[in-house]
């Protein structure tokens, strides 16, 4: 039996193509995921991600407690509503996910896990929970609704819809947010876009949604979210990175702090194992469409290097493909690897990512 | 969308149509391009390439996934829809008007294999169960 969110019905009645997700059913597609895909990076799109679960975490010692849980520095949280994106590791520095955390106040933080991860990162935060500072209080919200409005008209959007969301939310800097009523409003996405992630009552997120449809915010299915995110340079958990693999091998070297005295669960283990591979960019040089496992094949100083695609597909922006590879760090921006594509070994270039941000081209 | 009558079809959701000269056209049905979603590249066999019946010829590439074509009968191929290469997206908008290649087959019989509008009919709605 699959898990729905609250929108399940909202997606239907606008004809999406729903597919099973990991153990939920979501909208791939309302139509074309291509136009979904321009829409977001021209005007707004909303994507449900209420799949996605907030954890609230409340205590005197929370602070203290996700110092040693994150591997990012949540003390870089001063102002109240500021967010951090940041990996939270096993001992041995593999990642059991990555995730947003809220500094609402000294005695309340929100994380926002993956809907794959969450069960398994709920049970591993108790875990922690019992031995670390016993006395929080940690509180899955499956009776919260997420939706994510995105793109260059997003917040305009939403301001037309929430009453009096503009004079609270238009002075929110990237990674701030706000609570006004029943809203949750933070100005965070996964698309390389502008726009808000908004967390609400899972009973009011059939209407916020259709009065946005009403607004003329396009819904944007699981699909046009990942071409969206790949154009972004944006990690997906349990293909660019898993519990085998070191964030210092998957592009997040800047989201692990190591350089204060702060210790955090798997510091050791990096400290130990610097990495060998790197997540790079690619963008092909001939025609086809690189895809997740495709082989990569480099050469650097007579030396003959496999690495492998982590996610890879056609990018819209662009018009023509990109992919995250995990290989030696040896190559640099601008060499030229192969990739295997069924028989053919096709030409593509090491490029720094992002690909897109704000609807240009960097690459 | 209605399957046309005039065509045959194979299990893999490839189109053939008969020409008057005795070669055949092949395309992908318009089933095929909606499980696929929004193409986006599409690799095409080389003109005089002998192809035997259900050889890998073609590759049809979505934003989701790529897809293999088979050849629906043996023959060589005497064309190829070199407009579908810079205009992929076609095949989404008339994948019965988009044809990818065309055969002059060296075996007629195994045009007698093929489904019918009927049987094609009736694989997509044992697909759909």
């Amino acid at each position: 039996m699959l898990q729905t969110t609250p929108l399940n019905q909202a997606h239907r009645d606008m004809n999406a193509k729903m597919v099973d997700f990991g153990g939920w059913d979501m909208p791939l597609h309302y139509g074309s995921q291509l136009e979904e895909h321009h829409k977001v990076r021209q005007d707004a799109g909303m994507f449900d991600v209420s799949h996605m679960l907030p954890v609230d975490i409340k205590g005197d010692n929370t602070r203290t407690f996700l110092r040693q849980l994150l591997a990012n520095n949540v003390d870089k949280l001063k102002t109240p509503g500021k967010a951090l994106y940041t990996c939270m590791l096993k001992q041995d520095g593999g990642i059991i996910d990555d995730l947003i955390v809220y500094f609402l106040s000294e005695s309340w933080f929100r994380i926002v896990v993956n809907a794959g991860t969450a069960e398994k990162d709920v049970a591993w935060i108790l875990k922690q929970r019992d031995t670390l500072a016993p006395d929080l209080e940690i509180t899955p919200r499956r009776d919260l609704a997420m939706i994510a409005v995105q793109g260059p008209n997003a917040r305009a959007k939403v301001w037309q819809v929430i009453p009096d969301s503009q004079a609270a939310t238009e002075n929110l800097k990237l990674f701030q947010s706000t609570v006004l009523n029943q809203y949750f409003i933070a100005r965070t996405g996964y698309t390389g876009e502008d726009g808000f992630e908004i967390i609400l009552p899972a009973d009011d997120a059939t209407t916020f949604w259709n009065a946005l449809s009403a607004a003329g915010v396009a819904p944007a299915g699981l699909g046009a979210r990942d071409t969206l995110r790949l154009e972004a340079g944006m990690n997906l958990y349990g293909q660019d990175m898993d519990e085998s693999t070191s964030p210092l091998e998957s592009g997040l070297a800047w989201t692990v702090d190591l350089k204060s005295e702060r210790d955090f669960i798997g510091k050791q283990a990096l400290l130990d194992s610097p990495a060998t591979n790197q997540l790079a960019g690619l963008v092909l040089l001939d025609r086809g469409v690189l895809r997740g496992h495709q082989t990569v094949v480099a050469q650097h100083d007579g030396t003959e290097y496999q690495g492998e695609i982590t996610s890879g597909g056609f990018s819209p922006t662009i018009n023509q493909s990109i992919a995250l590879a995990r290989i030696t760090s040896q190559l640099s921006i601008g060499d030229e690897v192969n990739v295997l594509v069924r028989d053919k070994k096709l030409r593509a270039k090491v490029v720094k990512y992002p690909f897109v941000r704000n609807g240009k081209v960097l690459v | 969308m209605s399957v046309p009558t005039d065509l045959k079809y194979t299990n893999s959701h490839e189109w053939v149509k008969t020409e008057s000269d005795g070669t055949v056209t092949i395309g992908v049905t318009h089933h095929a391009q909606e499980l696929l979603g929004d193409m986006v590249f599409v690799e095409l066999p080389q003109v005089g390439r002998e192809l035997k019946q259900k050889e890998e010829c073609a590759v049809a590439e979505s934003v989701k996934a790529a897809a293999d074509v088979y050849a629906p009968i043996s023959g060589e191929v005497t064309a190829i829809n070199s407009d579908l290469e810079s205009e992929p997206e076609k095949i989404n908008q008339d994948a019965y008007g988009s044809w990818l290649f065309k055969l002059n087959p060296s075996n007629t019989t195994e045009l007698d294999g093929l489904l019918d509008a009927a049987g094609y009919q009736s694989l997509l709605e044992n697909e759909a169960h």
